[in-house]
């Protein structure tokens, strides 16, 4: 369960969100500019005094408060156990695909293994190549980011997101770079994944097939304002005749 | 050729560039990392012996290394001497003098890491050491290398701070630089010739190296 109340303004933009989202799967849809990659950035605890950004409100995730403004708390990113994968994925360049996967691996305090215990060097390995698996990139494993098409170097992004075993997975349009079948595909098996996992996942998108195709609940947000929350097909009523009247013959 | 002045300067550049390696690193990730105002007036204060005459700052130092100072009789009291006229105290004031040639390029080739890729690495529960050490150092090799480089020289041809905090005792503060002013001010033309020569050649070599391997790696010399 992931509960927030924000109120963030950076020059002329200012986000104003509030939701409790129960379900195991959200999509963040609106336009360009709506606010979704600052409401993602906010809920994974990036942009703590931020130069020019005012931020207010709290974030609460499993009844563990991750950020309260009032109270001054403001959990650090790589202790909120969230997982994100933006539309440029970031990867560290000198390091190869693998490696990459492997990062969050070592940082055991902050993403413990299961067993509380540290990840030993086998764990490690074997769970990077489940992951690097998990989203078709085993053969990219020793790689180099600068090797990759886009939609690989996302696949890796998101395999990187995964393997410490967050809690909390943010997906901000993440598989802009894969064509429709592939990034359909990885989708079917994200959700299977997430679902078996037991990790609340939002993904933000502008895409409104990709926001009917997850079946998720839908936070609808304009211009930095919520406008709706609910089932995908009320609150994309409106973009779903929309896209059906586009794709009738006339 | 003075050769113990020579190995003295070589000595003092090493193990200076040594110690502003380990403060300039740090010092510079949290100048590029950090966000709190009061990191201005560390960079403003980082940045000073740059603009300051490097004769002001040696005769600070020698005030304040002295036995009038609380801080010199500290220091007095812990390494059981003073610093002012010793090696110690030339690379104490070696160190303060090159800051900024260590601290500007790291600032520059941290600054160009993409903010993206550190964002990454804080979600996957990276902390500010770790970053810098997985991340910064490794991705901004270049600017490594040449505040490397830059302090080694810039000690090399260190010469209004060492007058001022070491004097000229042979073996012990005597640099070539010192070299190069005891033989012009005594008239020896064709020595003074050789030192400088050897000071320019060596700086020439060093920043030659650091330019050609830019080169092989595209240019990027920041």
């Amino acid at each position: 369960m992931l509960e927030f109340q924000l109120d963030a303004r950076r020059g002329s933009f200012h986000l104003q969100v509030e939701g409790r989202l129960a379900s195991a799967w959200t999509v963040i849809f609106g336009p360009s500019g709506a606010g979704k990659s600052t409401l993602l950035r906010l809920l994974a605890g990036l942009d703590q005094g931020r130069a020019g950004e005012a931020v207010y409100g709290r974030v609460e995730l499993d009844g563990n408060e991750l950020t309260n403004t009032s109270r001054h708390l403001w959990v650090s990113p790589g202790m909120r156990r969230g997982g994100m994968v933006a539309q440029q994925p970031a990867l560290f360049p000198h390091l190869t695909a693998a490696a990459n996967v492997g990062y969050g691996l070592q940082s055991a305090q902050s993403h413990p293994h299961p067993s509380h215990q540290q990840w030993t060097r086998t764990e490690r390995t074997r769970r990077v190549e489940e992951m690097l698996e998990l989203v078709g990139a085993t053969e990219l494993a020793q790689r180099r980011p600068g090797e990759l098409s886009g939609g690989q170097a996302q696949r890796v992004a998101l395999a990187r997101a995964l393997a410490p075993g967050p809690k909390l997975l943010l997906l901000d349009e993440p598989f802009s770079a894969l064509d429709g079948a592939a990034s359909d595909a990885l989708l079917d098996r994200l959700q299977a994944w997430t679902n078996a996992n037991g990790v609340q996942t939002l993904l933000a998108t502008h895409d409104v097939s990709d926001a009917l195709a997850t079946g998720a609940e839908v936070l609808l947000l304009r211009e930095g304002r919520q406008v709706s929350l609910g089932p995908a097909v009320q609150v994309l009523a409106h973009e779903r005749e929309r896209l059906l009247h586009r794709l009738t013959p006339l | 050729m003075d050769w113990q002045a020579f190995t003295l300067t070589l000595r003092l550049a090493s193990i200076t560039t040594i110690i502003l390696l380990g403060v300039a690193v740090p010092l510079a990730a949290l100048l590029v990392l950090g966000r709190a105002r009061w990191l201005a007036a560390v960079e403003a204060l980082a940045t000073l012996p740059l603009v300051l005459p490097p004769t002001v700052l040696g005769f600070f130092l020698l005030v304040l290394l002295g036995p009038h100072t609380a801080v010199g009789r500290a220091i007095t009291a812990l390494f059981g001497h003073p610093l002012a006229f010793s090696f110690d105290g030339l690379v104490v004031g070696s160190v303060l003098y090159s800051l900024p040639f260590a601290v500007q390029p790291l600032v520059a080739g941290f600054a160009a890491v993409p903010e993206a890729l550190v964002d990454a690495g804080r979600l996957l529960g990276a902390g500010s050491a770790r970053i810098v050490i997985t991340l910064l150092v490794p991705l901004a090799r270049r600017s490594l290398i040449t505040a490397a480089v830059l302090s080694f020289l810039h000690t090399v041809g260190e010469f209004g701070v060492v007058l001022m905090l070491g004097g000229d005792i042979p073996g012990a503060t005597r640099t070539l630089s010192i070299v190069l002013y005891n033989q012009v001010e005594n008239f020896d033309y064709g020595a003074a010739d050789r030192t400088a020569a050897i000071l320019v050649g060596l700086s020439l070599v060093a920043l030659a190296a650091l330019y050609s391997k830019g080169q092989m790696r595209g240019g990027s010399r920041a």
